[in-house]
Formats: structure tokens, C-alpha cells, sequence
């Protein structure tokens, strides 16, 4: 039985009619294990953790078959049952830290307020929680950054203030939003640390939403593909980087400098990502794949086993040559 | 080849005001860096937030005037140049910005901001300029139909697009990115460094390209230049330097990048700390209270730049450090 059961998500935002942001989107998160949504910008993986944390506004409309965490139905469940679960069993870590922190009150009061609502606790005890809790994430002078404000701290250490908050309800799953993008790269090797750290010290669930292939491939478990709002292939990491079954997986990975291997020019999916009005009728990659054939126009693919996971492709690279029929390139 | 772009010891502090009745303290956002440009070469210059890249971005093209140094544009110097010459030295030294939303101005239209430079700088005719903005758009993958159109009608790799055929507009002699693709997703952040590199072989441009990225300067670069709190840590040829770097701070870098294919025997190099505040800087070596390597000759004498290895490093035991 998984943490987390996601089973044909879709949001919009506007009418019925309007284009799903994330479509028909499935997904299982397991107890203690590292999973990483990855997608390029508008591909829906932010939406999809949104909707979960009940943080979609009107207009957006979410509608799904299941949205079940740790046994509770998150798309039934309301008020004060729903507040216990969020930021207790389900927190999440935002991608800017300084935003994320309220900057009129003291570090130190923020972490108690979680200590407060979901621990019970109050007064010194909550104080001497808070304290512990910066001290487990690695903030020096724990003692005096409680009475700090959040503008009096780097960004490496408002996200640490916000990552104890975080775990301050000893979640079971911690949602991580990009939580390094907008920090310096030793101070991004540094936070990924802790939170792995604090995955495999608690065997918490962690979900890493990112755009960085190289941070899934150092920290994940195991990995889902997005584009523009579906899941175009999960699998294991690393194999899944050895051999991507999703045309698009290949081109994302080709597109990585790192790659380059000395070449002048990387190697780019033409065009961009389809909006609102250029949604093709078929794979909604197809204007842009390489490999595409008549099918793939008419007929949109579903996510279906491949050799190594999930793919949403009609004809998946790399496959044993039994599997499938490969097309002519 | 002949050098564009030459700077020596090129330093920028600030002074800021710590209140009323106290003295202003200098900040030395920029502190001795010197470096010679060839055209059609790329200068990569690395380093977090705070150690001064962006400012030493400022100083070459001439937004903001060095505190002291040299810096020779084409073979001239910028220091004590008339305004007139200044004028002639500003079309040599173009820039593209790290965001493309807030580089260009939204109620004007992509034709014009292209024919803007040509208008200020040249006494092309109004026909002549659109000509030569319609032939820079073909160049960097933009419609004709463009030209009529508003930023906000465009992607983010579209407009750093239109950025960069607005720094080319004037066929510049460097070319300084200040973090140009940092805002861009991986595919889109690809093709805008292909045609980076395009533009680079067609007109023989020389880049300083600033970024925090290192896969992305590994792919661009020729030469490399790591900064820390202003200085220079370690700067020579890219394949030296990402063969074995020899400074600390440079292998903490690499390091800490993460990497698709990690290698579980090597092990991670753990940084402990943050950047120190610029306005209380340690003493002698910047790096030496995060450095694992560091002595008590570290924490009193500043390091200077030395010859080691094919390429300079600013350490005092970067021979122990590496074996050499």
C-alpha cells in the first residue's frame, strides 16, 4: 500500500473546458522512498504537489479518481481533519525561502506555531522543540537565531528555518518545491544533504520537484517525467538515464552541457512546449519528436509498462528489440 | 589573434554608510583581476553570489567606473578617455542580461528596441536599419513577423533571443552574458547556447561569460576564471582546470555540482559555512574558514595569484594540497 495514491489528477484553471494544466496524471509515492517530478516550466509538477496541499484557488478546479494519502481521500476531506494532516504528515518545502518565511515575526516563533497547532506543546517546551529543531538542521547559534528576524538571514539559512518547520510534525511525506534553485552551489550541495539526511533519519517519503536532471540523478530513487501536464515516463534511477524509453527523456538528457562530450552545439528539441491553443490532437510531443510517425498525430498515447517502468509512447526507445516495433529512423 | 579585451589589477569598492556617526566602510566587491581577451575566444568567469562577478560585468562595459586598475577595450585605454572616445568604446562593449522579462522594455516594439542601437550610434537611414534588424532577426531564429510584435507576446528563450540580437546589433568586440541562460529551462537553455556559439563563429566575437553553472561554462568556455569575495582564486584553460583544479574553493565547486552520472567512490568535498559577510572579510586568505586545508599562514597572509600547473592559482599550499 503506498504513502500517496494519485490516480487520474487533472486541474484547470477557468471552466471545464479550459486546458488541463496537469492531465490525467497517475503516481504512487512508497513509504521512505525518494521520488523527483522533473519537467521544464509549465509542465505541471508544481500544480500536481499544490493540489495535494489544497493550495489550488479558484478558479482552478481539481478532479481526480483518487487523491489518497496515508489512507485519508485528500479530495473529500475538509476543515479542521484536513489541517491535521497538512503541515503534520504532509509538509512542503517552497523554492524561495525568502518568501516562504512571514518576515514580521521572529524565526523562532515560527517554528513554535507548527509546535503549537500539531504538537500540542506550548511555552518552553515548544521554545526548547523549535531549538532542537534548528539544531538537527545544522543552523549554527541555534540559541540566538530563534529571536532573529527572517531578513537578518542568508537564503541557505532561511531554507533551513523553513526545512525545520517543515519536519517540525514529523511529516511522513516532505513535499521539496525546487528547495535549491534559488541558492549558490555549495550552499545547494549543502541542503540536499540535510534533506536526504533527514529522509533516511526518519524514513520519511520525499518528493523533489526540479528541473536539475543532475540533482534527480545524485538524489532520487526513482523518477517521473513531465510534460505540458502528463507523465511521459517513470522509472528507476539510474537506469532510467542509461537507456530513456520517452523520446522526450532522450532529448532532455541530450540537452544537458554535461553531455556535449566537446561538441560546438548541444544537441535541442526544436520548438516549444504546446499552450492553450496549439495542443495537438495526438502525443502532445509530436510537433517537436524526432521519431514521429502517423499514429503518434492522430492517436494521444497512454503510460504503459516499458522494459524498465512506465512510458507514454507509442513506439519507446530502447526497449528489447521483442518488445516493440521499432521505427524506421 | 589579437586581444579585445585587456584588464589589469581592476579593482571596484564601495563605500557604504554603517550610519550617522560612524565611518563608512569600503566594501572590495572587485580586488586585483586581470586577464587578457582574444576575439573569438570565451573568458568564463564562475564564483556564487557575492564574489563580484556581476560587478566586474559592470566595470568592463563601462556602466560603472573602476576604483583603480586598467582596462584597454580594442587597444585603448578606458581610463582618462574623452567622452567622445567613451561613446566609440561603448558600441565595442555590449551586454545581455541574466533575465530576459525585465531586459526589455515592454511597451516598445522588438523592431525598434533592434533599431535602437543602430539609431543612437550610426546615421543609417531608417530603411537601412530595418534591413539590418530584419537580417539580425533571420540570424538568431526570429520570424520577419516579429518585428512588429511586443516582449510580452514572446518566451523567455525567445526574448533572450531578441537580447542577444540586441547586443549584436552593433557588431560588438566583447560580448559580456551576465548568467544569460539561468533563467531558461534545459532544452530552451540549449538552444540559446548553440546560437551563442553560432553568432561567436559568424562575427568573431570575444565573450566574457558569467555564470554559476558550471556544466554550462565547461561547454562554453576557453578559459576560466573562479572568483571568491571578489578575488581571483584560480583562472587558466578550461580542460586544465576542470582536469585538475588545484585552488580549494575550485574543487569544492566542482565538487558540488551535481553531476547525471555521480560516481559513488569519489567522495563529495563537504563545504561547511557560507560566504563570509564582504564588509568584515577574514583576514589573509578569504576562503580559509571554509577551506578543510587551511594552516595558520592562511588566516594572516593574503595569497597571490602564482604560475603553477599551466594555469594561476591564489593559494599558499596548493603543491601539498595536490601532490605536485
Amino acid at each position: 500500500m503506498s504513502l500517496l495514491n494519485i490516480k487520474n489528477l487533472s486541474v484547470r484553471f477557468g471552466d471545464a473546458n479550459a486546458v488541463p494544466v496537469v492531465d490525467g496524471l497517475d503516481l504512487n509515492v512508497n513509504k521512505g522512498e525518494v521520488l523527483a517530478i522533473v519537467g521544464e516550466s509549465g509542465s505541471g509538477k508544481s500544480v500536481t504537489m499544490m493540489a495535494l496541499m489544497g493550495l489550488i484557488d479558484a478558479p482552478g478546479i481539481i478532479k481526480a479518481d483518487a487523491l489518497t494519502f496515508d489512507g485519508s481521500d485528500m479530495l473529500t476531506l475538509k476543515g479542521r481533519a484536513r489541517r491535521k494532516i497538512i503541515g503534520k504528515d504532509l509538509a512542503m518545502v517552497f523554492q524561495d525561502p525568502m518568501t516562504a518565511l512571514n518576515p514580521s515575526y521572529t524565526v523562532g516563533f515560527q517554528i513554535e506555531e507548527v509546535i503549537r497547532q500539531h504538537l500540542g506543546l506550548s511555552g518552553k517546551a515548544a521554545r526548547q522543540r523549535a531549538l532542537e529543531l534548528l539544531e538537527r538542521v545544522e543552523i549554527p547559534g541555534a540559541a540566538s537565531r530563534l529571536n532573529a528576524y527572517p531578513h537578518q538571514l542568508s537564503g541557505g539559512m532561511s531554507q533551513r528555518v523553513a526545512i525545520a518547520m517543515a519536519i517540525a510534525g514529523e511529516p511522513k511525506l516532505l513535499i521539496a518545491d525546487e528547495p535549491t534553485t534559488a541558492l549558490d552551489v555549495t550552499i545547494q550541495a549543502q541542503i540536499m544533504d540535510l534533506l536526504l539526511d533527514l529522509q533516511r533519519d526518519r524514513d520519511m517519503a520525499l518528493v523533489l520537484i526540479t528541473h536539475d536532471l543532475a540533482v534527480v540523478a545524485e538524489t532520487a530513487n526513482r523518477v517521473c517525467v513531465m510534460y505540458a501536464g502528463q507523465a511521459v515516463e517513470v522509472g528507476q534511477v539510474p537506469a532510467l538515464f542509461d537507456a530513456p524509453a520517452h523520446p522526450y527523456t532522450e532529448a532532455l538528457l541530450a540537452a544537458i552541457p554535461e553531455h556535449s562530450q566537446g561538441a560546438r552545439r548541444l544537441a535541442t528539441l526544436p520548438g516549444i512546449v504546446p499552450g492553450r491553443y496549439d495542443r495537438p490532437q495526438g502525443c502532445l510531443l509530436s510537433p517537436r519528436c524526432p521519431y514521429v510517425q502517423q499514429k503518434c498525430r492522430d492517436v494521444r498515447p497512454t503510460l504503459d509498462p516499458s522494459a524498465l517502468g512506465e512510458v507514454r509512447c507509442f513506439f519507446p526507445l530502447n526497449q528489447p528489440s521483442h518488445a516493440n516495433q521499432e521505427p524506421a529512423r | 589573434m589579437s586581444v579585445v579585451l585587456t584588464a589589469r589589477d581592476l579593482t571596484r569598492h564601495y563605500e557604504v554608510s554603517r550610519g550617522l556617526f560612524k565611518p563608512h566602510a569600503t566594501v572590495r566587491a572587485l580586488n586585483g583581476v586581470s586577464f587578457d581577451l582574444e576575439a573569438g575566444k570565451t573568458l568564463a568567469v564562475v564564483g556564487e553570489s557575492g564574489c563580484g562577478k556581476s560587478t566586474l560585468a559592470r566595470a568592463l562595459t563601462l556602466i560603472e567606473e573602476p576604483s583603480s586598475g586598467s582596462l584597454q577595450i580594442g587597444g585603448q585605454e578606458v581610463n582618462g578617455a574623452s567622452k567622445a572616445e567613451r561613446k566609440q568604446l561603448r558600441r565595442d562593449v555590449q551586454m545581455v542580461f541574466q533575465s530576459p522579462y525585465a531586459s526589455l522594455n515592454p511597451r516598445q516594439k522588438i523592431g525598434d528596441q533592434l533599431a535602437e542601437p543602430l539609431l543612437i550610434n550610426t546615421h543609417l537611414s531608417r530603411s537601412e536599419r530595418r534591413e539590418k534588424v530584419q537580417a539580425m532577426m533571420q540570424q538568431v531564429g526570429l520570424r520577419p513577423e516579429h518585428y512588429q510584435r511586443y516582449p510580452h507576446m514572446f518566451s523567455g528563450g525567445q526574448r533572450q533571443r531578441i537580447a542577444l540580437a540586441r547586443a549584436m546589433m552593433l557588431n560588438p568586440k566583447v560580448l559580456v552574458a551576465d548568467e544569460p541562460t539561468s533563467a531558461l529551462d534545459v532544452s530552451i537553455q540549449a538552444q540559446v547556447l548553440n546560437l551563442f556559439m553560432d553568432l561567436q563563429a559568424e562575427f568573431n566575437t570575444a565573450y566574457v561569460f558569467i555564470s554559476h553553472n558550471l556544466a554550462v561554462v565547461q561547454h562554453v568556455a576557453d578559459d576560466v576564471l573562479v572568483m571568491y569575495l571578489g578575488r581571483p582564486a584560480e583562472m587558466g584553460p578550461k580542460e586544465k582546470i576542470y582536469a585538475k583544479p588545484l585552488h580549494p574553493y575550485t574543487q569544492a565547486l566542482l565538487s558540488a555540482t551535481p553531476t547525471i552520472h555521480p560516481d559513488p567512490a569519489k567522495p563529495k568535498i563537504k563545504i561547511v559555512g557560507e560566504l563570509p559577510n564582504p564588509l568584515n572579510p577574514p583576514s589573509g586568505c578569504a576562503f580559509h574558514k571554509r577551506c578543510p586545508h587551511a594552516t595558520e599562514r592562511c588566516a594572516s597572509e593574503e595569497p597571490q595569484l602564482r604560475l603553477l600547473d599551466a594555469r594561476q592559482v591564489a593559494c599558499h599550499h596548493a603543491e601539498v594540497i595536490n601532490g605536485l
